[in-house]
């Protein structure tokens, strides 16, 4: 934290590219969100004013995949995405075929096939190799569901 | 009644048209203070316009100008930011001093004012605005920059500087002798130091005693507190500014923050109050006979506070543009060059002159200090691309 004498104070840090990005906070509890300019990072190439509500809202957006960090240091559930590779024994048949729930307890929760999300996958939603499966469980829960993937 | 009425009008007059000028300067993106000057000088005796009937008024107004400016000064900063200030900046801040001053002394002992006219312009050519400067670093989106906190330390040592300097002006002013002075010296640095110290252990308590929940009684409580000081101060032959400076130091935390927000509306109005009568007691004719020594000085301390940044700023490893925007913010000169001038000319220590020389001098430089803020980086770009070239050949 720097102290912005007269003014408030300035929290910032410097993003792995260079940036050094932060936050301006004056006496009177106005915020102000800076980012530094590429060429020159001891000045800004924008200083937004924000209320309250918008850096609520940034903090939200920013923070939200953080919770997900945080449920697993915390639960120790976390979330991996799992691939169906060709060759795979499931390779054309569906998601209850694979009983992964009952045998790992890992929750299927999204499948990526071709560039597009299917979200929720029903018990009949059927496979094709090239599947990326993003699931959720417990760390064993995933390796053995890796397992059960590649060799049923 | 009658008289009344027409004193209202002119008040009224006064201050619409102050009101007109301060937009006009922010929309060209200088500060009003030139513009109050000029109409302080258009009104007043060898101006356009001579006023009549509230001149009395006016006279206190300004007063109350100069109180308030010194107390939000000393509101501006906390004790500790004053410690750390002194603690970080103190190298940066001696040059500043040093650079900052000599040119106005030099002016002063060319012109035959003698040490003390010296002293009163070493303060009008040193001290920075730290409103304009404040102003300027928030409308062009530097608040956040790795030199703003350079830039402002050096405003918070200044600060510190006129805490000492004040007191010693004001009592060689009062005619004290060289010996009279030292003791001066002595006092004021004894004074200053206990003032900190209050501020630092006990300032609650001063805060006690003028805060309030509610904001009508506690705006009564500041303003009675700060004249009241400032009353007694100039009774014991410190000037009035002085004892409010200092108890602006004194009041601290929460309470110094809210009273700032509560007086910074009356310190605007009674300032450009302040600033008319500067302008209206200095008579136009007596300018152009210092316009010379006035540009002189003006093009001189642009290029010493250019330097003092450049110098700051290079010490805590900010790359060449950052140096140069550090210089250039800190180039304003304003309202405390002008309480500095008006408490020498009050006192009638010094020579007409000048108030002349400072006005002129506050004129330009009110104008040019922003100007330098916001060009200095299409010029530097410029020059790095000439010099870039030419050196790659």
């Amino acid at each position: 934290m720097t102290p912005l004498p007269g003014i408030g104070t300035r929290q910032d840090f410097v993003s792995r590219g260079g940036r050094r990005i932060g936050v301006v906070t004056t006496r009177d509890g106005k915020v102000e969100l800076i980012v530094s300019k590429q060429d020159d990072p001891d000045s800004c190439v924008a200083s937004i004013p924000l209320t309250i509500e918008e850096s609520a809202t940034l903090a939200t957006l920013l923070g939200a995949p953080q919770l997900v960090s945080r449920l697993e240091e915390q639960t120790g559930i976390t979330t991996r995405q799992l691939p169906l590779a060709p060759g795979s024994p499931y390779d054309g048949r569906t998601l209850g075929d694979t009983a992964l729930r009952t045998r790992t307890a890992v929750s299927v929760v999204a499948v990526v096939r071709g560039g597009t999300v299917h979200p929720s996958p029903r018990p009949d939603f059927e496979f094709v190799a090239g599947d990326m499966l993003v699931t959720v469980g417990t760390t064993e829960g995933l390796n053995r569901a890796a397992t059960v993937l590649e060799s049923g | 009644m009658h008289t009344t009425a027409i004193s209202l009008i002119e008040l009224g007059a006064v201050f619409f048209g102050l009101g007109v000028l301060g937009r006009l300067a922010w929309r060209i993106g200088i500060s009003p203070i030139p513009l109050y000057l000029l109409g302080g000088l258009a009104f007043g005796s060898g101006g356009l316009l001579p006023l009549q009937g509230i001149d009395e008024f006016a006279h206190l107004a300004s007063e109350i100008g100069v109180v308030l400016l010194l107390l939000l000064l000393g509101l501006e900063y906390s004790a500790e930011e004053l410690f750390t200030g002194l603690r970080r900046s103190w190298t940066a801040g001696l040059v500043d001093i040093v650079l900052n001053a000599a040119p106005g002394v030099a002016v002063a002992l060319i012109l035959g004012w003698g040490p003390i006219g010296a002293l009163t312009m070493a303060g009008v050519t040193y001290i920075s605005s730290s409103g304009i400067i404040a102003k300027v670093l928030g409308d062009l989106g530097r608040l956040g920059n790795r030199e703003t906190p350079v830039i402002l330390s050096i405003l918070v040592f200044e600060d510190l500087a006129m805490a000492v300097y004040l007191p010693i002006l004001t009592a060689l002013l009062a005619g004290a002798s060289f010996v009279g002075g030292l003791t001066a010296v002595g006092v004021s640095l004894v004074v200053i130091t206990i003032v900190l110290l209050i501020a630092l252990k006990f300032g609650k308590y001063v805060s006690m005693v003028v805060d309030s929940p509610e904001p009508e009684v506690f705006l009564l409580r500041v303003l009675g507190a700060a004249l009241l000081v400032a009353g007694l101060a100039a009774q014991l032959q410190v000037s009035a500014a002085v004892g409010a400076f200092l108890l602006g130091i004194a009041i601290s935390g929460s309470t110094a923050e809210n009273a700032t927000k509560l007086l910074e509306p009356l310190r605007d109005l009674f300032a450009a109050m302040f600033f008319v009568v500067f302008g209206l007691n200095t008579d136009p004719s007596t300018i152009p006979p210092v316009l010379g020594y006035a540009v002189a000085l003006a093009l001189v301390t642009t290029i010493t506070k250019l330097a003092t940044g450049w110098w700051a700023a290079r010490r805590q490893g900010i790359a060449r543009m950052g140096q140069a925007r550090a210089g250039a913010a800190l180039v304003a000169r304003g309202e405390f060059s002008i309480v500095i001038a008006g408490l020498a000319v009050a006192a009638n220590a010094v020579d007409s002159q000048l108030a002349a020389l400072a006005t002129a001098y506050v004129l330009l430089m009110a104008i040019i200090g922003p100007l330098a803020a916001r060009l200095v980086e299409p010029v530097a770009r410029v020059l790095q691309r000439t010099v870039r070239p030419a050196a790659a050949e």
